[in-house]
């Protein structure tokens, strides 16, 4: 069996580079070499987005923090406001936590408009009202000009985790399905549409929306069958199905037919020469679940809005690389794989 | 999607495949090589090894422009774009690829050199109109198919009198390589070639004829959907068939026999040819490149910064040299997978997501465990 060796990274004349936040296993690497042994704890070291833990008064506890560095700040369906309340609700939710509270911290550059700051902060204070999560404390600092990109936002969230519930990454097993809950791509299309030098003119809005009510609907219709949720963010669906197979251990073996992709965003992906399964998303989930109950959860998320297009992709294996692998439209085989890097437009 | 889908009809390309099973001749070995990365990565990408006769055995060519640029002209950009006051604008792929002593213009960027990753020749002309401040030098690379766009750029910035606007050129070309290829001493043995797309539909089809007419190896130019490609080793194995040789079109909805006129005409206007040219895995060919015309001297990097291109070895355990001629399979290389990989890699095949490395290890990895080998000594 081929083991990669990937390297150490050169903690004595090594330097971040771009690549080590693009969501790929650069990124991993940078959390398993620095943050994780630095901060090393028995719920850190499980590698979900969030944490459970138990507090003291019995009953458990879901933690996460996030940062939001999105650009541009303002994007077809969202921006990065919304986007703050979205995103941490969702890493909250797809341990099956009712997500409470949040709270926020603005990093702010100097000289930036206090109308698009209003415009983010309204933005932000709908989502939340929408969401039935408030966010209950905050933070402002102002960077000199130049030394941030507009605007920063981090967030932390807390919920609770009803009993009886364990979702988490290393559950999957060899012959549960899974299934995910709408087409991919869309928040990064409607990202790039928008770059400054990248302008597109498309339909696609982004997918941006907060996850627990359809999370609440699952949990009540599969309950203990559903063994995991994750919400395909940066890296896309690839990164995400990657990160299941490693933490449990397995393989996946997936059916690009089965995968919907909207036809804007397939086209934008062939003019920008990327994969939709790269593309990141912001409104929707990847659940494992025991076989028996995958129709019956499938009924439950189309049942919810957020789940209409809910579909099957694929089934859970045994392999000792745990690759994620895909039968093609054409009928042959591949891997689908973390990106390395960023994807890229062809050059020729 | 029109246009698309039809190329990518799953039932179409099965009976593309029964009918290349049907014909292709079980007592012989086809060997075709498809000369673009284009081309290597939608065999990858759609599996269409798994669609094939095991006689018929496709070969990854040198056709990737990130993976032929030497370690020279790599460390001669990260100087250039080290230099006080000089902006160097690049297309993506290129910030990964190591030059010599682990360095890249990624890690270049990382320690203050100002590099800007740019989708075309207009956004590094843009950021020279905006800060003119600055010295700004596109990176140029690429076949035929970035040519046009560069000499755009250039006649752009003519216009416009940009003083601070300058393109560090490594425009290759692909007849030269594909001769390369052909007259290798024990070279791969080919048996024929799926010609390139995207560089036909500006050159056309007849530079590709002295490899039929001097060599005895057909060529059909293809498109890079799955099933142009399909389409193309079906056409290749009927003219071996037949035993003909000659250069057909498969990409006739794109590609004309003379090609875009007008786009080989202002790059002739602009450019000339270089009398020699190092290729990575190639070594150095005569007449394979260009160069900007004494007459547009003035926007060229190389004699506005005194770029001066000092010889860099490849790391000696790489195989990417034997790789692009078609000699070895990526799996074959020692550091493959091991050492080198798209996070990390050793090897410019790697680097380019159309590199035969790279398409093999993120697509097709799983066909074969690759045998156990001491790396020990082989680190760069």
């Amino acid at each position: 069996m081929l083991t990669p060796r990937y390297g150490r990274l050169d903690l004595k004349a090594g330097r971040v580079e771009m690549t080590h936040g693009a969501g790929g296993r650069a990124m991993a690497q940078l959390i398993g070499e620095i943050f994780r042994p630095a901060l090393a704890n028995e719920f850190l070291s499980q590698g979900n987005d969030q944490a459970i833990v138990p507090l003291p008064a019995g009953g458990r506890l879901a933690m996460t923090t996030d940062g939001y560095v999105v650009s541009p700040l303002f994007f077809p369906g969202g921006d990065i406001g919304s986007l703050a309340v979205h995103g941490t609700i969702n890493d909250l939710a797809m341990a099956g936590a009712t997500p409470l509270y949040l709270t926020a911290n603005f990093v702010i550059e100097e000289g930036f408009a206090l109308a698009d700051l209003a415009r983010i902060a309204t933005s932000m204070g709908a989502a939340a009202r929408e969401a039935g999560v408030p966010v209950v404390a905050g933070d402002t600092k102002v960077v000199e000009r130049g030394k941030a990109d507009g605007l920063y936002i981090s967030t932390a969230g807390v919920g609770v985790v009803p009993s009886g519930l364990d979702l988490s990454g290393d559950r999957a097993r060899p012959g549960d399905a899974i299934l995910l809950s709408g087409a991919i791509g869309d928040h990064g299309v409607a990202i790039m549409s928008s770059r400054e030098n990248l302008t597109f003119e498309t339909a696609v809005l982004s997918d941006s929306a907060a996850l627990h009510g359809l999370v609440a609907a699952m949990v009540a219709a599969a309950g203990p069958h559903l063994k995991l949720m994750r919400d395909p963010t940066r890296g896309g669906l690839a990164a995400t199905l990657n990160e299941i197979a490693r933490q449990s251990s397995v393989g996946l073996q997936i059916e690009e037919a089965a995968i919907p992709v909207r036809p804007q965003v397939a086209a934008a992906c062939e003019l920008l020469g990327l994969d939709p399964l790269n593309v990141a998303n912001e409104g929707k989930l990847v659940a494992v679940v025991e076989p028996q109950a995958a129709e019956p959860l499938l009924a439950a998320m189309r049942a919810h809005p957020l789940g209409r297009d809910a579909v099957r992709i694929g089934t859970v294996t045994r392999d000792d690389q745990h690759f994620v692998q895909m039968t093609t439209a054409f009928g042959g085989k591949r891997i689908v794989d973390w990106l390395a890097g960023e994807q890229l437009p062809r050059i020729c | 999607m029109k246009y698309v889908d039809e190329y990518r009809d799953g039932a179409l390309a099965r009976a593309v495949a029964s009918a290349i099973r049907a014909e292709a001749d079980p007592a012989r070995t086809y060997r075709f090589m498809e000369f673009c990365g284009g081309h290597t990565h939608a065999i990858a990408r759609y599996g269409l090894e798994d669609l094939l006769p095991a006689n018929v055995r496709m070969i990854h060519g040198p056709g990737c422009p990130v993976c032929v640029l030497p370690v020279s002209r790599v460390d001669a950009a990260i100087r250039l774009a080290s230099q006080p006051g000089v902006t160097l604008a690049t297309y993506g792929d290129l910030m990964r690829v190591p030059g010599s002593k682990g360095m890249s213009l990624q890690k270049a960027k990382a320690v203050g050199a100002d590099i800007r990753m740019v989708y075309s020749t207009l956004d590094a002309l843009r950021i020279a109109e905006q800060e003119p401040g600055r010295e700004v030098v596109f990176f140029a690379i690429g076949f035929e198919t970035t040519t046009p766009p560069t000499a755009v750029a250039l006649r752009m910035a003519e216009t416009k009198r940009l003083g601070n606007f300058s393109v560090f050129c490594n425009h290759v070309m692909t007849p030269a390589a594909m001769r390369a290829i052909l007259t290798t001493p024990d070279g791969v043995p080919l048996d024929g070639f799926v010609g390139p797309a995207h560089v036909s539909t500006v050159i056309g089809t007849a530079p590709y004829a002295f490899c039929a007419a001097e060599f005895g190896r057909p060529v059909v130019i293809a498109g890079f959907e799955p099933l142009d490609v399909m389409q193309a080793v079906l056409m290749l194995v009927r003219q071996v068939n037949a035993g003909r040789c000659a250069v057909e079109n498969q990409y006739a909805r794109a590609v004309t026999p003379e090609g875009n006129r007008k786009a080989q005409a202002l790059v002739a206007e602009l450019f000339e040819l270089r009398d020699a040219f190092e290729w990575r895995g190639l070594g150095v060919l005569p007449n394979s490149a260009l160069k900007l015309r004494p007459s547009f001297a003035r926007f060229d990097a190389e004699a506005r910064f005194g770029v001066e291109t000092l010889t860099a070895a490849d790391n000696p355990a790489c195989d990417c040299g034997a790789i692009l001629r078609g000699m070895k399979r990526p799996p074959d290389c020692r550091l493959f997978g091991r050492t080198c990989t798209p996070e990390n890699p050793i090897g410019a095949c790697m680097v380019s997501s159309e590199g035969a490395c790279a398409a093999h290890w993120t697509y097709g990895r799983f066909r074969e465990p690759v045998r156990a080998v001491p790396i020990e000594g082989v680190l760069p």
